[in-house]
């Protein structure tokens, strides 16, 4: 510790710490711009100098470190000399432009100016201007603002993972701009908004909505992926502006993704569904929420009558909400029937029997700061996980080593030190050398049910690799991705992943794919314990009477999209609950009640550490749409089931969460028993591996318009490994027909060596792949 | 120091010395006296000469040791020191090669020989690069504490016979001298300091009386504007500040508040930077101003030189020595 005074008071800090730090801490406030706790020290914009005893000349506070016994004056007069004249300078070349500038009200160099700047101008010369660049569909600039704090430039290169931003040019040419013809394409792109001191970079889809101090600012939850991003959702006239991050340094510290930050444009989307509507001899009429309610029940009632309870199921996004996924499954086991599911995109349920409580991450996301290895099964790392991502990407410049399995990689902008890259059906063949050369390694004895699909294989120098770095870590993890779980073999790939993590002493976790994909199982939203239900692909398989589709875009959110409409047409009610409405949902749906999407609703999301985060809603329900758990207590009560009269929506959270609103840690479990079949022989047909595009993963976010024009979002592409394009004979940039066991799909071929061999990298979740069905499986390609 | 890879690094508009330094590190190492085990002993050491692409800037030793590595030349923040953390991130000795040249002397001959070469605290000898109004512009090497009066002579003295107005002693960031004040120093340290500038980089600019004062400054000042890296603020912004005032007074457009303001702005960029390329900037303009204030004043106070345009012109030919 070294003792350092500052204005006169006597405090302690930790060695290496910087004035600025230590100033801080007893909240002596030193105006700045360059400086971020989170960003790297650039000490350039000079506004934070302050005076130093025994320094012949002030000094930065942000960059000069403590030594013992220090004396700072933070607001001197030869501080405030310092930081005055420094704000002259930054105010000679600033337009003054605040009454049409975005920034006016939250902008740090208009409020440090009332404290810092002069009356008026000493600055008689012509003022600088600089040339706007255009940096994609999400943040606009206005580069003549900018005072060159690089903060966005250290953003890209220390946070994003990749320098999209440069200062160019020299001294008072300099210019912030991205490289030539290109725009930042980053997922965490819109941070830099926030970063931004001035109203250099704005936000392109807030663009003169409001003032800054017309909103009022309401905290929320993050619908979209799995971490639980906290939201700022600020709002005017009853209606969403904007949304920026609330800072919790447990979960996405201070940033967001773009997914978290731009979604909620669609809450004004067209496609916003405002009243019950009913289908009536093929045509869609509106009608009220009693006549729409009394149609669901009745439906349902005769269903049951006719062919039982068990011919009705409720499939529901695993973006609802907690209350939501707990009353659909209550309706449903209500009238007697156990089918229910929110894992949509899953394809293999045999774990299921097995597991003894939600999957989950294994660990608080905190502490991915402290793990040195982590191996990674089965993700689209960056793009489904971003802020996760991110704190690999920190915890990796601290000496994390990261191993990966996959059948395609993206550039995930962090160092990656072992990686195989396999078709997805020989992952498995991939983890069982793996979990044999970690034997080898740690001298154990494996599990008995792996010993038999470990004996017919040889470990690889990869396998082996990954053993010896995973074996030689103090604080290991592995995770099973997004991909991984929807895989055809997930269960015993999990089981494999399991043993890695015993085999290593490494904690082992699922990263999960949405916002309540623990939460599905805390609210009983799945077919588990013993009962006759039928999971997602059972219930698509084997068609009910009667589906209750809960916030589901039936064409997207399956894992074959083409089953899910064949079952929904051969039934006979279809009662979709969402908020928007979509082509496919308007042909085979027959009641669509609308309801509030999270901006509009109370509700909670359990993140993937097993967090419950409650929220309320922010504005008024659109039109006549209302809460889920609202339209779903009303329906249960109109069906006179058990369970269903409680008022508040507390009551139902008591029966799910502790009295402090968490999850009982003991409904978190990973383990599982799988018995290991026979490890699949290489197949020569071409194998579709599919991603979730980051924009096309959830109805709101797919609605999105400016999401919708960012790099991420771009149509899908057939990617092949140059090897695999040229045994196919095929070329980069030529339209190829995909034809699965299906439908077929016309895409454009490109050459992609991130993709395994044997494999085309083709996006689901979008509409023209949306004819290929299933995720998985076998496809074939030919020239148009 | 363990140290087994140097770099010479050459400002990038010279070429000459670079080819000519290329070519002494080929004969260097066919003659074993640099790369692996030089003659025969287990020391090992390599160096290379490295071309840089002309930023000024680029001779501050950390924006040098940015350029090295590839990245725009920019000085870093300084603790950590090259020292501890320089090129690469390795501890880093950097010197100017006329210091690392003086060494094998002091080796050889011993500190006493060296120091005897110039005048007490004055060791050695320096090189001078004279430029400017002089017959015979050039680099020459003279013994520390040597008159000024001597260093003009070997220059050839002021071109065309005219009288000496002032001298830049070290370098364009060092403040000026009158000529008068120059006649009287010795050619070290301690004179130039006492004189009120200093020897610097040993650049030594003449100027005759057919110089405008204000039209020199406005050189200097312009070449700061854009030699700064823009960086940080107060020399981003203020270079630009300097250079478009003095540019207005040289073309008659000053205001009788202007010279006071040159003033302010160069003390609020003096010492408010990560390197001393703000200070270099400002230099240059107090001191012109504190030298030949009546210039100055004349220029926002009639529009025009105190040094008429002929007499400009005429000092400005090119002469033939």
């Amino acid at each position: 510790m070294l003792e350092i005074e500052i204005d006169g008071k006597q405090l302690q800090v930790p060695d290496g710490s910087t004035v600025m730090e230590a100033a801080t801490t007893i909240g002596a406030y030193v105006p700045h711009f360059c400086y971020h706790k989170k960003l790297s020290i650039a000490a350039n914009c000079r506004m934070c100098l302050v005076q130093v005893e025994k320094a012949p000349k002030p000094l930065p506070a942000c960059a000069t470190p403590v030594t013992n016994g220090m004396k700072v004056w933070t607001h001197s007069e030869q501080a405030v000399k310092a930081q005055k004249g420094v704000m002259e300078f930054l105010l000679i070349n600033h337009p003054l432009d605040c009454p049409i500038c975005d920034q006016g009200g939250e902008c740090q160099l208009q409020d440090l100016s009332v404290g810092y700047g002069g009356v008026e101008s000493r600055y008689q010369e012509e003022k600088r201007v600089v040339g706007n660049k255009d940096l994609g569909p999400l943040v606009s600039t206005d580069m003549t603002r900018c005072i060159n704090c690089t903060r966005c430039v250290r953003f890209t290169t220390e946070i994003a993972g990749h320098m999209e931003l440069g200062q160019a040019f020299r001294g008072e040419h300099a210019e912030i701009m991205p490289f030539v013809e290109k725009t930042v394409d980053s997922e965490l792109s819109g941070n830099i908004i926030d970063l931004c001191p001035v109203g250099a970079l704005t936000s392109k889809p807030f663009r003169f909505g409001a003032r800054a101090w017309e909103m009022s600012r309401r905290k929320s939850v993050s619908p979209h992926d799995s971490l639980g991003s906290n939201l700022v959702v600020q709002v005017k006239h009853d209606s969403v502006k904007r949304v920026l991050p609330l800072e919790n340094e447990e979960l996405n510290e201070c940033w967001l993704s773009d997914k978290d930050r731009f979604s909620y444009e669609a809450l004004s989307s067209s496609e916003r569904i405002t009243r019950p509507m009913l289908k009536q001899g093929g045509e869609w009429i509106e009608t009220d929420w009693q006549t729409a309610i009394e149609y669901v029940a009745n439906g349902l009632r005769s269903v049951k009558a006719e062919n039982g309870a068990e011919a009705i199921g409720a499939l529901a996004s695993p973006h609802s909400t907690l209350e939501e996924l707990y009353l659909v499954q209550r309706l449903v086991r209500g009238l007697g029937s156990e089918n229910v599911d929110f894992r949509l995109r899953q394809s293999d349920f045999s774990a299921d029997k097995h597991l003894s409580g939600a999957p989950w991450l294994g660990m608080p996301v905190a502490e991915i700061a402290n793990l040195d290895r982590l191996f990674l099964i089965g993700s689209f790392f960056r793009k489904d996980h971003p802020l996760i991502a991110q704190r690999v990407r920190q915890a990796a410049k601290r000496g994390l080593k990261v191993s990966a399995l996959n059948p395609a990689f993206d550039d995930w902008q962090l160092p990656v030190a072992n990686s195989i890259c396999v078709s997805p059906s020989e992952m498995l063949v991939a983890l069982a050398k793996v979990v044999k050369a970690l034997a080898e390694q740690t001298g154990r004895e494996l599990s008995s049910q792996f010993a038999d699909a470990c004996a017919s294989v040889t470990p690889d120098e990869v396998s082996v690799s990954i053993a010896k770095s995973l074996s030689s870590g103090r604080r290991a993890a592995v995770w099973l991705g997004n991909y991984a779980v929807q895989h055809e073999r997930a269960a015993e790939l999990h089981a494999f992943a399991q043993e890695i993590g015993r085999l290593s002493d490494a904690s082992f976790g699922v990263l999960g794919e949405a916002a309540n994909s623990v939460g599905g199982y805390i609210a009983g939203a799945v077919p588990l314990g013993g009962s006759a239900g039928k999971n997602v692909v059972q219930m698509l398989e084997s068609p009910l009477k009667a589906f209750l589709l809960l916030g589901i875009d039936l064409e997207f959110d399956f894992g074959n999209g083409v089953a899910a409409a064949s079952a929904m047409k051969s039934a006979e009610m279809v009662v979709v609950l969402s908020a928007f409405k979509s082509q496919r949902t308007l042909e085979l749906a027959d009641v669509v009640l609308p309801i509030a999407p999270f901006t509009e609703t109370a509700g909670i999301f359990v993140n993937c550490e097993g967090r419950a985060q409650s929220f309320h809603p922010v504005v008024k329900s659109k039109g006549e749409s209302r809460p889920g758990w609202k339209i779903l207590r009303v329906i249960g009560e109109t069906l006179g089931l058990d369970g269903f009269d409680f008022e508040k929506i507390d009551d139902v959270r008591s029966e799910l969460l502790s009295a402090e609103g968490k999850v009982d840690p003991s409904k978190l479990c990973n383990s599982v028993t799988v018995r290991i079949g026979s490890l699949p022989s290489v197949s020569s047909h071409i194998q579709r591996v599919a991603d979730i595009p980051i924009h096309a993963a959830d109805p709101i976010s797919r609605r999105s318009a400016p999401l919708q024009q960012t790099a991420d979002a771009k149509a899908p592409e057939a990617r092949l490994s140059s090897t695999t394009m040229a045994r196919l004979g095929l070329q980069s940039g030529i339209v190829v027909r995909v034809r699965s066991a299906s439908g077929e799909a016309s895409v454009v071929a490109a050459t992609d060596d991130g993709v395994a061999d044997g494999c085309v990298r083709l996006a689901g979740a979008h509409s023209i792949t949306a004819p290929l069905g299933s995720l998985y499986g076998e496809i074939s390609l030919e020239r148009m | 120091m363990g140290c087994e890879r140097g770099y010479n690094y050459i400002h990038g508009e010279i070429f000459e010395v670079y080819d000519r330094f290329e070519e002494a590190l080929r004969e260097a190492r066919e003659a074993g006296l640099l790369g692996k085990s030089i003659l025969g002993s287990d020391f090992s050491f390599d160096l290379f000469a490295h071309h840089g692409y002309g930023a000024y800037i680029c001779g501050e030793e950390t924006a040098l040791l940015e350029s090295i590595e590839g990245k725009k030349g920019q000085p870093r923040f300084k603790p950590p020191f090259p020292a501890s953390f320089g090129l690469y991130g390795k501890p880093t000795t950097i010197n100017n090669t006329e210091t690392f040249a003086s060494i094998p002397y002091i080796i050889r001959e011993g500190g006493d020989a060296f120091l005897a070469l110039g005048k007490p605290n004055n060791g050695g000898t320096k090189l001078f690069s004279v430029s400017g109004h002089v017959n015979k512009p050039g680099n020459y090497e003279i013994p520390l504490g040597t008159p000024f009066s001597e260093l003009l002579e070997l220059a050839g003295g002021v071109r065309g016979g005219r009288k000496l107005k002032a001298v830049i002693p070290g370098g364009s960031s060092a403040p000026v001298l009158p000529g008068a004040v120059m006649l009287d120093c010795t050619m070290d340290y301690d004179s130039i300091s006492k004189a009120g500038s200093m020897l610097g980089s040993g650049a030594v600019i003449v100027m005759d009386e057919s110089t405008c004062m204000v039209k020199a400054l406005e050189r200097l000042s312009y070449f700061y504007f854009e030699e700064s890296c823009g960086q940080c603020t107060p020399c981003r912004e203020g270079t630009g500040w300097l250079y478009r005032v003095v540019h207005r007074i040289e073309h008659g457009l000053g205001r009788p508040d202007d010279l006071d303001l040159l003033n302010s702005v160069t003390a609020n960029i003096m010492g408010r930077t990560i390197c001393a390329l703000g200070d270099a900037a400002s230099m240059p303009v107090q001191s012109f101003i504190k030298h030949f204030s009546d210039e100055f004043a004349f220029h926002i106070e009639h529009k025009k030189c105190l040094v008429p345009k002929d007499i400009q012109r005429d000092g400005s030919k090119i002469y033939v020595a």
